[in-house]
């Protein structure tokens, strides 16, 4: 347990987060985990944050030691793709029974990773702490350290237990992970002026292959994204890359910094969602690779795939400019993806008449300001009943969030679009931008708004509900008025 | 008939099994005006949030007492107190409905002592019904901590006195679905009986769009009749897992009960139809005389298609049996049969064995099979086997109408007589000029079956 705290401590001080530079010394030391309000809180635990870092990385056998509750209720609810293996959607936990809680369950452990490497042998088996096992005092890292050396597969272990924190600390303790078993540990075949690394990108709905043709087109190659399609491998000699883009700020900035304190890889923070944020991210990848030495003509490669995509994106936009102008969008969403979101929508036109900024920094915060003015309505902390009247008001004409707050809108008859881990369409890159304004002029069109606003024909004052010639014609009286 | 096994493996893969505590989670979503609340880690929560509105498609309400790592050591007093008074204070719920978890009882929280304690410090919270039910997350499975949710509410809740006329309790299993509890009531009703269903999802999970924004539950068994439930007539038990709840209501109000194991297939309504008749003193309405004699005629017209078929099915206990007995009933075997809990109904289960295990488990067992069963979890197994695949159980999350699929009633046992035939019809098999006498070949051996499963 004591290198678990001194994990979380180490993670919670990390110099690179944005919300930290603006923080005492003492306060630093806190930690930047909230005090959780039992009874009004929302959100899944370190354990979850982990398993959504890691478990796109597709060849692994990703193994949960705890009850059944922490991978039965949730296992194959994510929407990260592959273009390989799918091993990383079939559930592996040893769903631990009484006997284990009180004689332990290390030996039950030890045998399901055995189990899995006999009957699936995959490149390696991730071991995910929960909260029980933790409690009881189960030592994953000595199992894991034996499984590795008996059976001769990587066999990692992730601590983070539920109960240490929330989401974004599982997030990082995942990365700690990945730096202290898995990378570094293998080398590429070959290495090229042109290898990056993406941290944070976790090809939801596949949006990473709406970036990668563009990276191929200018010669750059991906070296391991982390975690997104990723195999084993690829992460285990990410090391070898001469740059880094990190994508979700908050998820794994200490892998990007200390891969750079390690390995001397410089990255810098980008976004691939919203036209300016993805053609500053393909020019700041040119941009680092040629000042780790690659050749300069890169750069104007760059710009001119750059322009290219660019001039075809307004053109695309046209047929929409005049629909979505002045659209009022309610966004209720994480962290980086605000602010880039925000620009995104902003640029063709939509109005965001809200966003919430509970996960997002400081720098975060600065960034909505400028880019929706001083008067910009950030809420810390929506609850539900607010959004629903902010809806029901019609202060909004959409609302965008994950898939939870969908219902929200859908009962007050509002327009929604998920954008959060569960989605199904990708909306990275210039393709994804034209899809999700596409996404969003089909929900505002659709005529369903409509049909579902209308009255009840026994709700029109004074209409015998039977009668139908006298319904409808209640109904354009009621129109017209 | 089945011999119950259990497999001898360390590792579970692709599980079929949920835990307790959101099956207690989803009892409580059945009562009006309620938060159902776990003492546990936020992520617990957020778990089963998330599979209740993929299953749903309906905005859940539920909360957690968010334990952490010293609060667990130092035990969840605090926790609890803050977690009710913030409940209270934020979304005044009627009933505030806690589940304990795998972490809370490994510690060995004494909650009904913490209840005690909250109760005498806050007298604010005396209109408040406070349940607490123990689920830990390491024993049995979803249905188990339904069934034990459902039996401490009616302990803590229901009220002995003189009996009213015609009022009924439906003490309703997991199994069955909002859409499932609305045929019920109809049932009930159509002979003059007044039904209390508990837990009544289909008051607070049917899709309904309420005029208003409500953060408990809105819809499902009130307090009211939580309370006048020990005061009915009579309880039927649906599925065997409510005994222990009807039990409960006759020892503690002495209302008398009877379990029916199923209200899916001809014999399970026939008896819930004498069973009305003779409780109510009215015969059986035509409407289901007719009914009956559809659900026959669909079973005659079906029995083509079901005869020899092998079906793979994964599902907890009860559902597995209403299901299972179903198709059996019509000709096809139970071939592959995985569940989650030991139950007393699996060895009435018309199969050879039956399996408590996992998904992993069945796919092994239903190569060759005709059909499969489960919920939504198979989709992986049933595309690597190109096995047609019926949706059935929590959680259905991709495919619409998860709260109205019905399957009791004779009308409900119809439709789903139709609906897995017509997944018969549509895998069904062209013959070819080949299908009959193969020169003779490697392979001799049952023809028209593997080529159906391989096609």
């Amino acid at each position: 347990m004591s290198t678990l705290s001194s994990k979380v401590q180490e993670v919670f001080d990390e110099p690179a987060c944005g919300k930290n530079q603006a923080k005492s010394e003492k306060e630093r030391k806190k930690g930047c985990t909230k005090q959780l309000l039992p009874g009004a809180a929302a959100g899944g635990c370190a354990f979850d944050g982990a398993k959504i870092a890691l478990q796109p990385i597709t060849d692994v056998a990703h193994l949960v030691h705890g009850p059944i509750a922490c991978e039965g209720n949730s296992w194959d609810n994510r929407g990260a793709k592959s273009s390989g293996s799918s091993l990383y959607r079939t559930g592996f936990t040893t769903d631990i029974n009484e006997l284990d809680v009180v004689y332990g369950g290390e030996k039950h452990l030890f045998k399901s990773v055995k189990e899995i490497l006999d009957k699936y042998d995959p490149a390696a088996v991730f071991v995910y702490q929960t909260c029980v096992t933790a409690l009881i005092g189960d030592d994953i890292e000595a199992v894991c350290k034996a499984a590795t050396q008996k059976f001769g597969k990587p066999v990692i272990p992730v601590d983070a237990p539920g109960f240490v924190g929330n989401k974004n600390l599982g997030n990082k303790l995942a990365g700690e992970a990945l730096l202290d078993y898995v990378i570094g540990t293998e080398e590429p075949e070959t290495t090229t002026p042109y290898d990056i690394n993406i941290i944070g990108e976790y090809n939801l709905a596949g949006e990473l292959w709406q970036v990668k043709p563009l990276l191929d087109e200018m010669g750059v190659r991906v070296l391991a994204c982390i975690s997104g399609d990723a195999k084993y491998k690829e992460v285990a000699y990410s090391h070898r890359a001469k740059a880094a883009m990190m994508v979700c700020s908050k998820a794994m900035i200490n892998i990007a910094r200390k891969m750079e304190e390690r390995y001397e890889i410089p990255f810098f923070e980008g976004s691939f969602y919203g036209i300016t944020d993805m053609s500053d991210s393909l020019r700041n990848i040119a941009r680092l690779l040629v000042e780790k030495g690659a050749p300069a003509e890169l750069l104007e490669r760059t710009e001119v795939i750059i322009r290219r995509e660019e001039a075809a994106f307004w053109e695309l936009m046209e047929p929409y400019k005049d629909s979505l102008k002045g659209v009022k969008v309610l966004l209720i969403t994480g962290g980086v993806k605000s602010w880039s979101v925000v620009s995104a929508l902003q640029e063709v036109g939509m109005e965001i008449v809200g966003t919430s900024v509970k996960k997002s920094t400081l720098e975060d915060k600065q960034r909505i300001k400028e880019l929706m003015g001083e008067d910009a309505h950030m809420v810390d902390d929506m609850t539900p009943r607010e959004m629903y009247k902010m809806l029901k008001d019609a202060q909004a004409d959409i609302m965008l969030s994950g898939g939870r707050s969908q219902f929200i809108a859908l009962k007050a008859k509002m327009p929604w679009l998920d954008i959060n881990q569960e989605r199904h369409h990708g909306y990275a890159g210039y393709d994804g931008m034209v899809a999700l304004v596409r996404e969003i002029d089909k929900s505002l069109s659709n005529p369903v708004w409509e049909q579902v606003r209308k009255a009840a024909p026994w709700d029109i004052p004074e209409t015998p509900a039977c009668e139908e010639a006298t319904v409808a014609e209640a109904l354009v009286e009621q129109e017209a008025a | 008939m089945a011999i119950v096994t259990h497999l001898k493996k360390s590792c579970a893969v692709n599980p079929l099994k949920m835990s307790q505590p959101i099956g207690a989670a989803l009892a409580f979503m059945g009562l009006n005006n309620c938060m159902p609340t776990l003492h546990g880690s936020q992520g617990c929560t957020a778990f089963g949030l998330v599979l209740f509105v993929r299953h749903f498609k309906e905005a859940v309400p539920m909360q957690t007492t968010a334990m952490n790592e010293a609060t667990t050591i130092m035990g969840g007093y605090d926790n609890v107190e803050q977690a009710i008074l913030n409940i209270h204070k934020r979304a005044q719920p009627a009933i505030i409905g806690i589940a304990s978890t795998g972490l809370t009882e490994t510690k060995g929280d004494d909650v009904d002592g913490y209840l005690a304690l909250i109760r005498k410090k806050h007298p604010e919270l005396d209109e408040v019904a406070l349940v607490y039910v123990s689920t830990p997350d390491y024993v049995g499975a979803f249905q188990d901590g339904w069934a034990k949710a459902v039996a401490k509410i009616v302990k803590e809740l229901a009220e002995p006195g003189p009996r009213i006329a015609g009022q009924v309790n439906v003490l309703a299993g997991s199994h069955l679905t909002p859409g499932d509890l609305e045929e019920v009531r109809e049932l009930v009703e159509a002979f003059g009986l007044t039904p209390i269903i508990l837990p009544d999802l289909s008051g607070s999970l049917d899709g309904h769009i309420p005029d208003n924004f409500s953060p408990t539950t809105l819809g499902g068994t009130t307090l009211a009749d939580l309370r006048a439930s020990g005061r009915s007539e009579f309880t039927l038990a649906i599925g065997e897992h409510m005994r222990e709840a009807a039990q409960t209501l006759q020892d503690t109000c002495g209302v008398p009960f009877d379990v029916l194991e199923s209200l899916t297939g001809l014999d399970a309504n026939d008896r819930l139809m004498s069973l009305l008749a003779e409780k109510s003193g009215r015969p059986a309405p035509n409407k289901y005389r007719r009914q009956r004699s559809q659900l026959m005629d669909a079973m005659l017209d079906a029995h083509f298609y079901f005869g020899g078929k092998k079906i793979a099915i994964g599902a907890e206990p009860d559902l597995l049996l209403a299901v299972g007995k179903l198709f059996v009933g019509i000709g096809a075997e139970l071939t592959a049969v995985v569940t989650t809990t030991q139950s007393p109904v699996l060895e009435h289960l018309p199969a050879q064995e039956v399996l408590i295990g996992d998904l992993e488990d069945l796919e092994q067992r239903a190569q060759g099979c005709d059909l499969l069963v489960t919920h939504s979890h198979g989709r992986q197994m049933a595309e690597r086997l190109n096995l047609p695949f019926l949706r059935m159980g929590i959680p259905m999350f991709d495919r619409l109408g998860a709260a109205h699929q019905v399957t009791v009633g004779y009308r409900g046992t119809r439709n789903l007589i139709f609906e897995v035939a017509n997944m018969f019809m549509a895998a069904s098999h062209e013959p070819g000029p080949d299908d009959w006498r193969q020169p003779a070949s490697e392979e001799s051996g049952c023809g028209s079956c593997t080529s159906a499963a391989a096609h």
